[in-house]
C-alpha cells in the first residue's frame, strides 16, 4: 500500500489565491485515485501550500488496479453461426477478443441471443495511471488570472511551474507538467535554504521541508504566527494586536517561514485618524495594529516576516522606515487637503467622471441632492425627525474627498474622510456622520450607516447609480457585475430594514431615473421602456437572497410574500414573519392546499376561455355550501383588509384560517366547472375574490405542502 | 546607522554596480532615451523591442517624469522625475527569480539579513495597450522593484513573453543608505576629499521650478496645440505605413525597401510627446471629464498604431533578410 505526493513548485502564487488551489488540487487528485480504483472512497488525503508550491500526499494506494474481468458483447448468434459452424464474423471476434471460438460463451437479452467473451482486465501500475492522468488535473485548476511563460505558449497557469515532485513511495512517478519531468527533487525556503533537497518518501514530506525552512501546513503557519503575535505584543504592557481574520489569511500565505517583529512608531503620528492609521498598516503594509488596554491605538505595529529573525533589528528598523515615510505622506496629504475646504471643492467635481456615460460626480452630487430631498419628505415620524439641511448638505459633499490627496492615495477611505474633513472643517456633526458612513454597508456583515440623515444619503447614492446603469441597459448579467450594482443593492435593502424606513422601491426608482432628467446621460438611456420591470426583478432575487440566505426564511414562505408585492421592504419582512409564525398552526397548510386548487381552477378556466365574470352574485349560488362560503368571504374581507392596513399580520392570517372550514366543505360539495356558463361563472367569481381579498400578505399557493 | 551609510552605495555606484551586473548577464547597456515619458516601459526599448521573435537583453535607466507627482521639491518621498532602472529579459530565462536575488545581493542587501516577499501586483496600462502579470518585491515593508512578466503590448499578443525588471533607484537607493529623504542620497563621494554631493544639490531646484511650471506656468492652450500637432503628425505617419502594405499588397508599386526605411520609430517619438503633454495637461487640471477619456482613447489608439505597424515592419524586414 505505497503512498503517493505531489509537489507543484511554482513562483509565488498570489496570497489570495493559494487557499482555494490547494484545495482543489486535493479534490482532483482524490477523486482521480478514487475513479481509478487506487484509493477507497473514504480515504483522505493531505493537502499542503505555501507560496511556492501546493502540495497534496495520499496514504495506503493500491500499487496497481485489481485486474478486472470485462464482459464482451459479439455478434448475434444468427449471424456468428451458419449451418453450426463459426461464419467469419465470428471468427473475427474471437480473434479480437485472443480467445479460441470454441470457447466463446452466449448471453441472450431482449434482442436476442449473442457470442460473447469474459476477457481479463489487467489492472494498470498506479504510477502508470497518475503519470498519464494527473498533468491534465493540473492543467484544470482554476486560476483567477493566468499567464504564459513558455515558447510557442503551450499552457497558461497562473505563474511559471519551476519543479515538480512526484513519489510513489521512494519511486518517482515519471509525470510532466510545463515542460518540467517530476523528479523525487523539492526546493527549501529561498534565503534560508540552500540548494534542492531530495524526499525520500511522501511520509516525509512536511519533515523534510520543515528542516529546509518550509513549513508546510497552513493551519501550522496560522498557529505559530498568532503564537509569534502574542509574545511580540506581551512586550508592550498592556497591549493587544487587533484580531484581523483577512490579514491573517493573507500572511499565512506570503510566507513559507513566518516570525513576528514588533516596530514602533513616533507618537505624534497617533494625532492623524485612527482609520487613516490603520488603513496604512493593514491595506499597504500588511501589518497588524496594536491597541493599548483601553481599546486605543498604541504606536505599534506587528509585521509579520518570511523570513526566521530579525536578530540585528535590521528589519524593524527597515518596516519602521517604510511606516513613517507612509504616515509622513497621510499627514502631508492631510495638511494640504485642508487648503482647500470641503465646500470648495464641489465645483472640482466637474472633472471627476462618475461613469463614462453618466457624467461626472458633480451631476451626481446634484442629483443626490434632490433625491433625498424628497425621500425626506416621507420619513419624518413621531420620535424621529430628519435633520434636511444637513442630509442637503451632505449630499452635495458626499463625493468631494475624490478630489482630495488622501483619498487619491488611500481610496478605499473614500468617504470616511469625508466625513473626517468634515468633522474637522467644523461641519454640522450630522453632515459629517452622513458622508462618513455613505458608502455603507460594503457587505451583508458590515453596519449600515448609524444616522437617518447617513442611511438616506446612502440610499439616494445606491439608487442613483442602480438607476443610471440600469437605464443604460448595464445591469449586472451573470457573474459580471462590474459596479457591484449587486452589493449596492443589498445595501439599500439592510439599509431599509435596519431603520425601518417605510421606501417604496418602485417611487424611489422612478424618482431616480428623473435625476436624470435633461442630462447628456438622458439621450444615451437605451433601456427605458424595461427599466422599472428589471430593477423590479432585480430588486426581487437581492429580497429573496436577503430573506433566504441572510434571515433564514424558508424559500416557500420567502416566494409566497413576495408574489404579494414587494415594493415596501420592510412590510415584505413583517409578512413573512408573520407567515413564518403562523404555519405552525394546523389551518395553514390545508389552507395553502386551498389556494392551490383555487389557483389551479381559475387558471385552467382561464386556458380555456372560461373566465369569472366581474364580481360574484351571491343570490345566483344554489348550494348552502357556496353560500356558506360566500357568507364568511364577504364577512372576512374587510377585517382581514383592515388588519393588513395596519400590518397585523398574525392576525389578518388567523382570519384567514377560519375559512377553513367553510372551504373544505365547499369542495367536499361544490363542483365550479358546471356546464350552466352563468352559473360557473359565478361560482369562479367567488374563487376570483377569495384569491384577491385574501393573497394580499402572502400567495399560499406559493406554500410547498406535503403530497398526500 | 551611520556605518551602514558609509559602506553603502552611493547613487551613481549603485547604477554603476546594476549595470555591471546585468551586462555580466548578457544585457545590452543602453542609454536613457531622450524624449521625456511617465515611465521606463514607454521607452522603445521596452515598448517596441518586446514585440515581435526577437530575443533581446538590454539593461537602462529612464528618467520618469510625471507632471502630477511633482511636490515643488519638498516632500520627501515624491518627485516629478524619478529614475528607473529597466531590465528587459525577452525570453525571461528560467532561474529570472534567481537573477534578479544574486542583484539585490550585488548591490550589497544582505538577503539572509532581510525580509523579502514576492506580492501579486499586475500591471496595466491602458493607454499603451499593455499589461502583464507579476509581483511588487517587498524588502523589509518597502516596494524595491516592480517585477512583471509582460503578456501583451500595444494591442498585441507577446511571442515570446517579457519580463520586465524596474528598480526605483531613488527609493532603492534611500534604503541602501538608510535615509528618511530622497534628497539626503549620497549621489556621489569624492574619492579624495570624500565630500559628499547629495541628490538634493543635484536635484531639488529641477523639482522645485519643472514643479512650478507643470502646476502653474505651463500654458494651456499651447500645451493643448502642441498635443494636437503631435498626434497629427504621429497619425499620418501611421496612416501612411499603412498605405504603403496596401499599396504592396495591390500593385506592388511600393518596394519592400520602402517599408523598411519608413520613420516608424520617428511615429513612436511622437506618441511620447503626446503622451506627455496630456500628462501636462492633466496636472494643469485642464482636462475636463468628457475630455479625459477620449484623449486617452486617442494615445492609445497612436500606441497601438505604431506597435501593429512596427510588428508588420519588423516581420518583413526579417522575411527579407532571410531570402538574401
Amino acid at each position: 500500500m505505497p503512498d503517493f505526493l505531489l509537489e507543484i513548485g511554482l513562483e509565488e502564487i498570489p496570497a489570495r489565491m493559494v487557499d482555494a488551489a490547494r484545495e482543489e488540487l486535493a479534490r482532483r487528485t482524490q477523486e482521480l485515485l478514487v475513479k481509478e480504483n487506487l484509493l477507497s472512497g473514504e480515504a483522505q488525503v493531505s493537502s499542503y501550500s505555501t507560496p511556492r508550491r501546493i502540495a497534496v500526499v495520499a496514504f495506503g494506494l493500491n500499487a496497481t488496479q485489481a485486474d478486472a474481468q470485462e464482459q464482451i458483447t459479439g455478434p448475434s448468434l444468427k449471424v456468428a453461426y451458419k449451418d453450426g459452424a463459426p461464419t467469419p464474423a465470428a471468427e473475427a471476434f474471437a480473434k479480437k477478443v485472443g480467445m479460441d471460438v470454441t470457447k466463446l460463451g452466449k448471453i441472450s437479452n431482449s434482442k436476442g441471443e449473442y457470442l460473447s467473451a469474459t476477457v481479463e482486465k489487467k489492472g494498470r501500475a498506479a504510477a502508470d495511471v497518475l503519470a498519464e492522468s494527473l498533468p491534465k488535473e493540473i492543467t484544470g485548476i482554476y486560476w483567477a488570472k493566468n499567464m504564459y511563460w513558455r515558447a510557442g505558449k503551450p499552457e497558461r497557469f497562473v505563474r511559471p511551474v519551476r519543479w515538480l515532485t512526484a513519489l510513489l513511495d521512494s519511486k518517482v512517478v515519471p509525470l510532466e507538467f510545463g515542460g518540467i519531468k517530476a523528479g523525487a527533487k523539492s526546493r527549501g525556503h529561498r534565503i534560508l535554504s540552500q540548494g534542492d533537497i531530495t524526499l525520500q518518501s511522501p511520509s516525509a514530506y512536511a519533515g523534510s521541508l520543515e528542516s529546509a525552512k518550509v513549513v508546510v501546513s497552513p493551519a501550522e503557519r496560522e498557529h505559530s504566527i498568532r503564537k509569534a503575535l502574542d509574545a511580540a505584543t506581551r512586550t508592550i504592557p498592556g497591549a493587544r494586536w487587533r484580531e484581523d481574520e483577512d490579514l491573517l489569511k493573507t500572511v499565512v500565505n506570503l510566507t513559507e517561514f513566518p516570525s513576528v517583529i514588533i516596530g514602533t512608531f513616533e507618537k505624534e503620528y497617533l494625532s492623524l485618524p485612527e482609520e487613516v492609521l490603520v488603513t496604512v498598516m493593514r491595506d499597504h503594509q500588511k501589518y497588524f495594529a496594536v491597541e493599548d488596554a483601553n481599546g486605543k491605538l498604541a504606536p505599534h505595529f506587528l509585521a509579520v516576516l518570511n523570513t526566521d529573525g530579525d536578530p540585528d533589528g535590521l528589519i524593524r528598523h527597515g518596516n519602521e522606515r517604510v511606516l513613517r515615510a507612509r504616515f509622513n505622506d497621510a499627514r502631508f496629504f492631510w495638511q494640504t487637503d485642508q487648503k482647500i475646504p470641503l465646500t470648495e471643492r464641489v465645483e472640482m467635481l466637474k472633472a471627476v467622471t462618475f461613469q463614462k456615460d453618466l457624467g461626472s460626480y458633480y451631476e451626481k452630487a446634484k442629483r443626490m441632492a434632490h433625491l433625498v430631498n424628497i425621500g425626506g419628505a416621507d420619513f419624518d415620524a413621531p420620535g424621529r425627525k430628519i435633520n434636511r439641511k444637513a442630509l442637503h448638505e451632505a449630499a452635495w459633499l458626499a463625493k468631494t474627498d475624490l478630489t482630495t490627496e488622501l483619498v487619491k492615495e488611500f481610496t478605499e477611505l473614500q468617504g470616511v474622510v469625508g466625513g473626517l474633513y468634515a468633522k474637522a472643517q467644523c461641519l454640522a456633526p450630522a453632515v459629517a456622520d452622513a458622508i462618513y458612513d455613505h458608502y455603507r454597508p460594503l457587505s451583508m456583515e458590515d453596519e449600515s450607516p448609524r444616522t437617518l440623515e447617513s442611511a438616506l444619503l446612502a440610499l439616494a447614492d445606491k439608487s442613483d447609480s442602480i438607476a443610471g446603469m440600469f437605464a443604460l441597459g448595464l445591469q449586472p448579467t451573470g457573474s459580471k457585475d462590474p459596479f457591484a450594482l449587486r452589493r449596492q443593492a443589498n445595501g439599500i435593502v439592510k439599509i431599509i430594514v435596519e431603520h425601518k424606513l417605510p421606501v417604496d422601491l418602485r417611487m424611489l426608482f422612478h424618482v431616480a431615473l428623473i435625476g436624470y432628467k435633461g442630462s447628456d446621460a438622458e439621450k444615451k438611456f437605451t433601456n427605458l421602456d424595461k427599466y422599472a420591470d428589471s430593477i423590479s426583478a432585480f430588486f426581487r432575487e437581492r429580497l429573496e437572497f436577503y430573506l433566504r440566505d441572510v434571515r433564514g426564511f424558508a424559500y416557500d414562505e420567502v416566494n409566497a410574500v413576495l408574489a404579494a408585492g414587494y415594493d415596501r421592504v420592510t412590510d415584505a419582512l413583517d409578512r413573512v414573519e408573520a407567515v413564518a409564525e403562523v404555519r405552525k398552526s394546523a389551518d395553514f397548510e390545508p389552507i395553502s392546499v386551498a389556494f392551490k386548487r383555487i389557483k389551479n381552477i381559475l387558471r385552467q378556466a382561464n386556458e380555456a376561455g372560461k373566465s369569472p365574470m366581474g364580481e360574484f352574485n351571491a343570490a345566483g349560488l344554489p348550494d348552502p355550501a357556496e353560500k356558506q362560503l360566500a357568507e364568511i368571504v364577504e364577512m372576512k374581507a374587510p377585517i382581514v383588509a383592515e388588519l393588513r392596513h395596519k400590518h397585523q399580520y398574525v392576525a389578518a392570517l388567523a382570519e384567514i384560517a377560519q375559512l377553513r372550514p367553510a372551504l373544505d366543505t365547499f369542495f367536499e360539495k361544490v363542483m365550479v366547472m358546471v356546464e350552466d356558463e352563468k352559473l360557473r361563472s359565478n361560482r369562479l367569481a367567488l374563487l376570483q375574490k377569495m384569491l384577491n381579498n385574501f393573497s394580499t400578505i402572502a400567495d399560499f399557493s406559493e406554500i410547498v405542502t406535503e403530497k398526500k | 546607522m551611520s556605518q551602514a551609510k558609509d559602506k553603502s552605495l552611493t547613487f551613481q555606484e549603485l547604477i554603476f554596480t546594476l549595470q555591471k551586473f546585468w551586462a555580466k548577464q548578457g544585457c545590452v547597456l543602453q542609454q536613457p532615451y531622450d524624449v521625456e515619458m511617465g515611465a521606463g516601459t514607454m521607452s522603445p526599448e521596452t515598448f517596441l523591442r518586446v514585440l515581435g521573435p526577437k530575443p533581446y537583453h538590454v539593461c537602462y535607466l529612464q528618467p520618469s517624469r510625471r507632471p502630477a507627482d511633482g511636490r515643488f521639491g519638498e516632500n520627501p518621498n515624491r518627485l516629478f522625475k524619478h529614475t528607473q532602472c529597466q531590465v528587459i529579459l525577452k525570453p525571461p530565462p528560467d532561474n529570472v527569480q534567481e537573477l534578479y536575488l544574486e542583484s539585490l545581493q550585488a548591490i550589497g542587501v544582505d538577503l539572509r539579513k532581510h525580509d523579502l516577499k514576492f506580492e501579486e501586483d499586475n500591471w496595466e496600462s491602458p493607454t499603451l495597450g499593455a499589461w502583464g502579470i507579476g509581483w511588487q518585491v517587498m524588502l523589509d515593508g518597502l516596494e524595491v522593484t516592480q517585477f512583471t512578466y509582460f503578456q501583451q503590448c500595444g494591442g498585441v499578443d507577446l511571442e515570446p513573453i517579457s519580463a520586465e525588471l524596474t528598480y526605483g533607484l531613488e527609493r532603492l537607493c534611500a534604503f541602501l543608505q538608510d535615509v528618511d529623504s530622497v534628497f539626503d542620497i549620497v549621489w556621489a563621494r569624492d574619492p579624495k576629499s570624500g565630500r559628499e554631493i547629495t541628490y538634493r544639490e543635484i536635484r531639488q531646484t529641477e523639482e522645485l521650478q519643472f514643479s512650478v511650471y507643470n502646476f502653474e506656468f505651463a500654458d494651456v492652450e499651447k500645451t493643448w496645440e502642441h498635443l494636437k500637432l503631435y498626434e497629427t503628425e504621429c497619425k499620418a505617419l501611421i496612416d501612411g505605413y499603412n498605405g504603403l502594405v496596401k499599396a504592396l499588397g495591390e500593385k506592388k508599386s511600393a518596394s519592400r525597401e520602402e517599408l523598411k526605411r519608413y520613420p516608424l520609430l520617428p511615429a513612436f517619438d511622437l506618441c511620447l510627446k503626446c503622451s506627455h503633454l496630456f500628462n501636462l495637461l492633466d496636472a494643469r487640471g485642464a482636462i475636463s471629464v468628457t475630455e479625459r477619456v477620449g484623449v486617452i482613447a486617442r494615445i492609445r489608439a497612436l500606441a497601438v498604431g505604431v506597435a501593429k505597424a512596427y510588428v508588420d515592419q519588423q516581420s518583413d524586414t526579417a522575411a527579407a533578410a532571410t531570402k538574401s
